[in-house]
């Protein structure tokens, strides 16, 4: 192409409206923005259909008519579970930003001999396939009289999430210049009313990183809500959805329409907070 | 950078020299519960599980008892059809997965380099699959690539058969999910029981992951492009370097840490994973889509053959310690200096 053979400075073709360069770039992004909404394109149009119209041939048509019976039927379905993720991943977040807060200040703060092996100790246990410690987890929690409920699961996930909790606030706090430490020991502050006092209160922005990561992760988490909680009407939405999708006699509108339903909190929360919700995803790069 | 999770950070603290009260012993004893609940959680269970994975459990009854020879259900577990073919899946999955998402990752960011409009916007667009749970994006393409309505009604309604009909050759329909086809045979010693090739109904698969994180590896590659100061691409642009070239010989390289890190990151949940596929398709016909965390779960809860499923999730471990433990200890070792 004649327009690259000409360094960026002098490129003549610079003020023409179509370069090569343009209509490339601009045919890429438009099917990658195809290709990245297509499916939610078909969740929503075919949870707004009728159940007899969805199986057949209109599948990428719009709905000639919408209606709302597939989200209203979804909803009676996926409701209860989503109260039930609910409860699971607020108390969840909420205690495992907290304990990560404190983790990660002392990592990063009051360093110790050994403190850096056992920090990478603890971080291993983010990357663990949770297949392997499975069998023992569920006989530990019927030991101790957790197993199948709630509070047994908000354990699960506080315990596994340390690790990610912990590095993000570690990496938050390690940018706190230490003079600051230095300077409130020398006006004769302690360990923990350096943390209550100055920590805390600069601490917000991480608190709103890791409270994003930890709900969007443990509210789309499968495995653990599928293998500790036995009875169905307790289980995650997520794993709710599975089952709607798994059976037969459900339409698939109504499939749909509960994809969507599980879909949105995190979206919400994704498109209210998504700068946050990016540095999360950087600093903890996890998933699954 | 973007890999700054384990990077960034920190110089030593200096000495502490001020006046307050010394109280470095009151660090670890305030860890101590989480270090606890980590050593038990995470070291003890997996202990308890190779102690499984080497017992006579392979029934309801719990049965704890040294299994003789020592490795008989680790042979068996590799000597398996099935398992031999979630190894060879796990595989194709993985290379298919990381090509996919980190060279559409690339491109998205450096198109995204590029003077948009709206670009924050569009970033957005790419990125919000990752927000969303692996069984939301199963369900969804699993209705994508039904046979009967999904991508192949896409195909006859863009006109793609109506053109492949000129040229002669039949219309694309392809049975997808259901598919128990593998392409390619790819020879091997006698041991190996599975067709080596590429499984069609894993491709489908393949494309809802890259889907879901393909975000990824463009956010990381945004962030490091972020970082490479205007200066090297006006040295580059004044050297007579094409924009292409710019790119190919001088950003692209790089970012190589970045892509590293992308292809570790991803690589790690790959080799795990577990979620999508059991909403998207299970086992598939013909194990087509089967993975180890698959074959880990029935064994373990469907057919109660303990020390199986134990095995299984331990080849699982290793292949991610393979992955993490040397990207966690050069990770720590780059912030001690």
């Amino acid at each position: 192409m004649s327009a690259q053979s000409f360094p960026a400075s002098i490129r003549p073709s610079r003020n023409r409206r179509f370069t090569f360069r343009k209509v490339f770039v601009f045919l890429i992004l438009l099917l990658a923005i195809l290709f990245y909404l297509m499916p939610m394109y078909v969740l929503v149009i075919s949870g707004l259909k009728e159940a007899t119209n969805v199986s057949i041939s209109a599948m990428w048509a719009l709905p000639e008519t919408a209606t709302t019976g597939g989200f209203r039927e979804a909803w009676s379905k996926l409701g209860p579970n989503m109260s039930q993720s609910f409860l699971l991943v607020i108390p969840a977040t909420v205690i495992s930003s907290v304990l990560g807060a404190i983790n990660g200040y002392l990592f990063s703060k009051w360093r110790f001999r050994g403190s850096e092996i056992l920090f990478a100790l603890l971080l291993f246990g983010m990357f663990i396939p949770y297949q392997s410690i499975l069998i023992p987890l569920i006989e530990f929690l019927d030991f101790i009289g957790l197993y199948g409920s709630l509070p047994g699961l908000i354990t699960v996930h506080v315990i596994y999430g340390l690790p990610i909790t912990s590095l993000i606030f570690r990496n938050y706090f390690a940018n706190i210049p230490y003079e600051i430490v230095e300077a409130a020991r020398i006006d004769g502050a302690g360990l923990v009313s350096i943390f209550r006092q100055i920590m805390l209160p600069l601490s917000l922005p991480a608190f709103v990183v890791v409270g994003i990561f930890q709900f969007t992760n443990i509210w789309n988490e499968f495995l653990f809500g599928l293998t500790i909680i036995t009875n169905p009407r307790h289980q995650p939405i997520t794993v709710a959805l599975n089952n709607l999708s798994g059976s037969f006699s459900v339409s698939w509108n109504v499939v749909m329409a509960g994809a969507v339903l599980t879909a949105l909190p995190t979206l919400v929360v994704y498109i209210l907070l998504g700068r946050f919700f990016i540095r999360g995803m950087l600093a903890g790069s996890m998933k699954g | 950078m973007a890999q700054e999770s384990f990077t960034q950070v920190a110089t030593n603290p200096p000495k502490r020299t001020g006046r307050g009260p010394s109280e470095r012993w009151l660090s670890p004893l305030i860890l101590t519960p989480s270090l606890i609940a980590i050593f038990i959680f995470v070291y003890g269970f997996i202990g308890m599980t190779i102690w499984v994975s080497f017992s006579n459990w392979r029934s309801p009854k719990r049965d704890l008892s040294i299994i003789e020879p020592l490795f008989r259900t680790y042979q068996r577990l590799f000597e398996t059809t099935r398992f031999q073919i979630d190894i060879r899946n796990t595989i194709i999955f993985t290379i298919l997965f990381l090509v996919g998402s980190v060279g559409i990752g690339l491109l998205l960011a450096i198109v995204l380099d590029q003077a948009i409009p709206g670009r924050g916007f569009i970033r957005n667009i790419f990125l919000f699959p990752y927000a969303l749970s692996f069984v939301v994006t199963g369900v969804a393409w699993r209705w994508i690539f039904n046979p009967e309505s999904g991508i192949n009604k896409l195909v006859d309604i863009l006109g793609i058969n109506w053109l492949l009909d000129q040229f002669g050759w039949g219309p694309l329909r392809v049975d997808w999910l259901i598919s128990p086809r593998v392409w390619g045979d790819i020879p091997m010693p006698e041991a190996v029981k599975a067709q080596i090739g590429i499984p069609i109904a894993m491709i489908p698969v393949i494309i809802a992951a890259v889907w879901q994180l393909s975000g990824f590896a463009m956010a990381m590659y945004l962030a490091g492009l972020g970082t490479i100061s205007n200066d090297v691409r006006e040295a580059a642009a004044l050297d007579g370097a094409t924009a292409w070239r710019t790119y190919r010989d001088i950003i692209i390289p790089l970012l190589k840490p970045i892509t590293i890190s992308t292809l570790i990151i991803l690589g790690h949940i790959s080799l795990k994973i577990f979620d999508l596929i059991f909403a998207m398709s299970g086992k598939g016909p013909g194990f087509a889509t089967d993975v180890p965390g698959i074959f880990v779960y029935e064994q373990t809860f469907s057919a109660t053959r303990y020390n199986l499923g134990a095995a299984a999730s331990i080849v699982m471990l290793i292949m991610v310690s393979m992955v993490m433990i040397p990207y966690l200890i050069i990770s720590l070792k780059d912030v001690e200096r």
